[in-house]
């Protein structure tokens, strides 16, 4: 599956409230550094909304990329 | 540094340095492990708690109490104020102070403490945890344990892991955000409340008044209205026609689960304890002095299994965590339900007759009496948590 969800990096506080709703454990959060790791991810968007201060997003380009490929 | 420990708290959060305290108190080997640079630090907390709750695991000390509350303020969307005495006596604190101190305490107990430590996975032994991996500057190390405590709180992946369901629905997950501010000409011993949809629908707005002028100003909202707009834009606007000359001197995000306690905390060598327990009180969001509860109890429970060398026994932590809380916690999360939908014109309404009222009569349990005639199915909660003993 196609990563949708985007993180701004720069603007992330490490404050854990998008791991504490992901659902599939798809993200890895160290001290200072945030990822997200595909293959668990489902694209469902929960850490989008949870997110305090608009660092995810939620990227509908990538789903037109993906139309347009096929 | 041993190879192998009796037991191993993640994260050294309040719960986790409280667990770690009572389980070294009792002889056996504790190492905690907490991933972030400093214990302690970036606060992301409002840092109100009772003093009495405090007191039961350390000294009050003036380096960590940055102010006394005598007063409760309610502030409905029309912007009419209840002001209620507390009975007892609030503090606000100085978490990076205060988390210092209880690590410290921990440590003075022989518990070992390895920051920048970051766990990513468990070890297993005959279906049970026996230890964890963790990532030191850029290596990986393994370390074998008889008991895991789990105390990473609001991101808890170390649970999930020791098959316990950790995650929260992003309906039950407040997203807060907070600033510490100068400028914020509030009463200084008065913690202020702020209710309805223009401040934080699903959730509430707080004013904690710290010395010097300072204030933790903050909000949390839960994912569902967070889908629409975020809590960072709702801060920004009340700090924009509230406070336009504050000055922000720094600011933090952070996930509050208001729900009750997971349904299963303890897994064959691992429990769980504060946030990752989910042991916040669902209607305030304080969880402080509840995962400090939280740790005691699995602190003490861990050790007396190790000793005895029953570790079937660490199951008996569920029990006596529902007993002393979890249970009014399931309480608490029913009067949240209702209170948290109330309209606007429902808070308004409830501030305009508690505002009525004489003085002696303005006292916690009339609001929240007050905040249920509407919802006469919420009163017998209401009633236990308030009236009886
Ligand atoms: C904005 C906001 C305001 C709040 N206001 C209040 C308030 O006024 N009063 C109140 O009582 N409560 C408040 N709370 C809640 C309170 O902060 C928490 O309930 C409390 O900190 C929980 O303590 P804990 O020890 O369980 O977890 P934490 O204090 O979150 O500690 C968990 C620790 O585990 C570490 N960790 C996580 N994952 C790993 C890993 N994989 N490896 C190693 N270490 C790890 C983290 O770095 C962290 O140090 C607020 C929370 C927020 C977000
Ligand atoms: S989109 Fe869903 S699955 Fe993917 S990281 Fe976010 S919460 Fe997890
Ligand atoms: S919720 Fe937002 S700020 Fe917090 S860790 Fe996740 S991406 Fe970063």
């Amino acid at each position: 599956m196609v990563l949708l969800i985007e993180i701004i990096p720069d603007k992330c506080d490490f404050c854990g409230c998008c791991v504490g709703v992901c659902p599939e454990d798809a993200i890895e959060l160290k001290e200072a550094e945030i990822k997200i790791i595909e293959e668990l991810c489902t694209n469902c968007s929960k850490c989008v909304w949870s997110c305090p201060i608009e660092v995810l997003k939620f990227n509908f380009d990538k789903t037109a990329g993906k139309k347009n490929e096929k | 540094m041993k190879n192998e420990y009796d037991i191993i708290v993640v994260g050294a959060g309040p719960a986790g340095s409280i667990a770690a305290k009572y389980a070294s108190e009792k002889g056996v080997s504790v190492l905690m492990l907490e991933k972030d640079r400093d214990v302690g630090y970036p606060v992301r907390c409002g840092e109100a708690v009772s003093l009495a709750g405090v007191e039961e695991f350390v000294k009050p000390d003036p380096k960590w109490i940055a102010s006394e509350i005598t007063k409760f303020s309610f502030i409905s969307p029309d912007k009419t104020e209840v002001l209620i005495p507390f009975e007892g006596k609030g503090i606000i604190l100085e978490r990076k102070i205060f988390d210092y101190e209880l690590a410290n305490s921990a440590a003075k107990n022989g518990t070992e403490i390895i920051t920048r430590a970051y766990v990513n996975g468990l070890l297993f032994e005959n279906n049970s945890v026996a230890g964890v991996k963790y990532e030191f500057r850029g290596k990986q190390y393994q370390i074998k344990s008889k008991i895991v405590i789990g105390a990473d709180g609001v991101e808890s992946r170390v649970g999930r892991w020791g098959g316990l369901k950790t995650f929260s629905d992003f309906r039950d997950m407040e997203s807060g955000v907070q600033i510490t501010a100068a400028n914020i000409n509030v009463d200084p011993n008065t913690c202020y409340f702020y209710w309805g949809s223009e401040y934080a629908p699903q959730g509430y707005l707080w004013i904690f008044p710290k010395s010097n002028g300072l204030a933790n100003v903050g909000l949390a909202i839960t994912g569902d209205i967070g889908k629409k707009r975020s809590a960072i834009s709702y801060l920004n606007d009340f700090m924009n026609n509230y406070f336009p000359n504050a000055s922000v001197l720094s600011s933090v995000a952070g996930g509050i689960p208001f729900t009750p306690t997971l349904e299963k905390i303890v897994n064959p060598g691992i429990m769980l304890v504060g946030d990752a327990a989910r042991q916040i009180n669902p209607l305030s969001g304080g969880g402080i002095i509840s995962g400090m509860i939280g740790g005691s109890i699995a602190g003490k429970v861990a050790a007396d299994a190790i000793i005895s060398n029953e570790l079937s026994k660490i199951y008996e932590y569920e029990k006596l965590w529902h007993d002393r809380l979890g249970k009014r916690h399931e309480m608490f999360n029913r009067i949240k339900n209702g209170i948290y939908k109330f309209s606007d014109e429902k808070y308004d309404q409830i501030a305009h007759s508690l505002v009525g009222l004489p003085d002696e009569k303005r006292s916690l349990g009339n609001v929240a009496k007050r905040a249920v005639i509407n919802n006469p199915s919420l009163l017998i909660d209401v009633a236990k948590v308030f009236f009886s003993k």
